[in-house]
């Protein structure tokens, strides 16, 4: 069993103390046109975060923010410990393998099998054949990619080709290969887009149970109302550039969260 | 009931649109260029008439060429051997070195700019110039023989199969590459792990492609002395042995086939 599949409560030792995200004064503009107009929060470790906003409020340009696949324009990112934005591109790539992202569209090789592509995950730490192709991978990445694949329900298809998949089960693969980086914080950018209700609701219960179960941290965008009031401990809310509402899950209420599910922002 | 038209008082378009002058001038231009081509350069009918008939008169090349001689067919066969190995040498070595420089050449997996430029006007440069010249030019600096046409072939696969590798990664799916690039993977281990096979398919009918090429082109490197058969088909013709040369015209004809038809099925297979 790999470390980070262990429950949590065998990490008692290692509990991460203060929070896993700091974001403080984030500005982003594209050519003078503000996205995100200083933002500010802080996130604590083992939550399930939802991030909402209408369309094009910025949510996408945030979660890139965060790992600087978007380089803001001001402002300050601690993330893990690290300060993201003074990272230097080699430690930036270090960084980086820490952070799992779950993306909209699986984004997996479809021609190679489940366990290559889950294989891939740890390009994050070792790079070299070995982490290219399934039969290169020694003994023990081998291993630690079933054991991903089991976690989220896969294992029997390890040698399938992952476009002989269905939609959910690809998106669960990509899921494996994330956990193959022995990340501590996922950002998920509306992983049940592209999936129909049901599924879509599965994949959801399976990101919330690495939070519950691995003690994993998750900011997740949803698109979808439910999702955000079933699968989230928290709800960062995203208008005009700024949180324009941050409250405990347990205290939203649906017709409260409607305004930013709407396809226009709020006049 | 079916769907009701909208009744339309508009008539339709004019059948020709009025063309401007600059329009009208550049038609007369591609005309005039034409005309004159033909002019200068296409055969005179008399001449044409006259020659065709020298070709089918009892000494002339046609007659001569029947039946064939297969009479030193095992040595023939021998450089075919021959040039069937430059082209798979020189296919081979071309399709290996195009994969550098079709990695340079694109957009997305170049490491410079600068870099991304240097190599694509290296390809087009290996694809421009006609593989005939690059043997002469090899034959300068290695010498007559095969591995001249070897060297030859595989500039030419360098300019042909870098073209096409660079353009099917430039239209892979970059989703896996972002994926990939997002977690820390080195630049060689998101091509070779996301964008190779996603090409494969298509690397692979490139590379069958330029080794038909390759195989065609081989029997031409030998006119000009690069080894293979094409020295052979030469020599037939400076000493008028038409029945030897047409022998060896079909036994050529026959390669080509062969591999033309064994790559069709490859491909078939593949896809
Ligand atoms: N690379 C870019 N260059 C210029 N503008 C951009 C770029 N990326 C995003 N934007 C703009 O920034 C704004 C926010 O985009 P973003 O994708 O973050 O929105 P979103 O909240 O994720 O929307 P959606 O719900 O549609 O996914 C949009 O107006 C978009 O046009
Ligand atoms: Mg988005």
């Amino acid at each position: 069993m790999n470390a980070h599949l262990a429950p949590k409560a065998s990490q008692a030792g290692s509990t991460q103390v203060g929070p896993v995200l700091v974001v403080d004064g984030l500005i982003k503009d594209f050519d003078g046109r503000v996205v995100l107009d200083g933002l500010q929060f802080t996130l604590a470790p083992g939550q399930s975060t939802a991030l909402i906003g209408a369309n094009g409020s910025g949510k996408s340009t945030l979660l890139k923010c965060l790992i600087r696949l978007i380089e803001p324009s001001a402002g300050e990112i601690h993330m893990l410990g690290r300060d993201v934005c003074a990272l230097s591109p080699r430690d930036l790539r270090a960084f980086r393998a820490q952070v799992g992202i779950v993306w909209q569209r699986h984004n997996l090789v479809p021609r190679l099998s489940v366990l290559s592509n889950v294989i891939h995950g740890v390009q994050a730490r070792m790079s070299g054949p070995r982490a290219w192709f399934q039969a290169l991978a020694p003994a023990a990445v081998r291993s630690e990619a079933m054991a991903c694949l089991d976690r989220v329900g896969l294992a029997d298809r390890a040698s399938a080709r992952v476009d002989s998949l269905s939609g959910g089960q690809q998106q669960r693969v990509a899921i494996a290969r994330m956990l193959m980086q022995r990340p501590a914080f996922i950002l998920a950018d509306e992983p049940d887009a592209s999936l129909d209700p049901q599924t879509g609701e599965e994949v959801m219960a399976l990101l919330l149970s690495l939070v519950r179960e691995n003690g994993l941290s998750l900011l997740m965008i949803s698109h979808r109302l439910e999702h955000t009031l079933e699968f989230s401990d928290r709800i960062l809310g995203l208008a005009q550039g700024r949180i324009a509402l941050d409250l405990p899950t347990a205290q939203a209420d649906a017709a409260g969260l409607r305004r930013f599910f709407d396809h226009q922002e709020p006049a | 009931m079916t769907t009701p038209t909208v009744p339309t008082t508009l008539a339709p378009p004019p059948r020709f649109s009025h063309r401007s002058l600059p329009e009208y001038v550049g038609i007369l231009l591609v005309l005039g260029l034409v005309i004159s081509s033909l002019m200068a350069t296409a055969p005179a009918l008399d001449k044409l008439s006259r020659g065709i008939a020298r070709l089918f008169a009892p000494s002339g090349m046609l007659m001569q060429m029947f039946p064939p001689d297969f009479t030193r067919i095992v040595p023939i066969g021998w450089k075919l051997l021959e040039t069937l190995q430059m082209a798979v040498a020189g296919c081979f070595l071309g399709l290996i070195l195009a994969v550098p420089f079709a990695i340079l050449a694109t957009d997305r997996l170049s490491p410079h700019p600068i870099l991304r430029q240097i190599a694509r006007a290296v390809i087009a440069l290996f694809r421009t110039v006609p593989d005939l010249v690059w043997a002469i030019i090899f034959i300068i600096i290695v010498g007559l023989g095969p591995a001249a046409g070897v060297m030859a072939i595989m500039v030419d696969k360098i300019g042909f199969a870098g073209r096409f590798f660079a353009e099917a990664m430039e239209e892979t799916d970059v989703g896996p590459q972002d994926a990939l690039r997002a977690i820390g993977a080195s630049r060689m281990g998101m091509i070779v792990s996301a964008v190779f096979p996603a090409c494969l398919p298509s690397f692979t009918a490139t590379s069958l492609f330029a080794l038909e090429k390759s195989v065609r082109g081989s029997a031409a490197l030998g006119l000009v002395g690069a080894g293979g058969i094409g020295v052979d088909l030469k020599v037939a013709f400076d000493l008028f042995n038409y029945d030897e040369a047409l022998a060896i015209i079909l036994l050529m004809l026959a390669l080509v086939i062969a591999v033309e038809q064994g790559s069709g099925w490859i491909r078939k297979k593949l896809i």
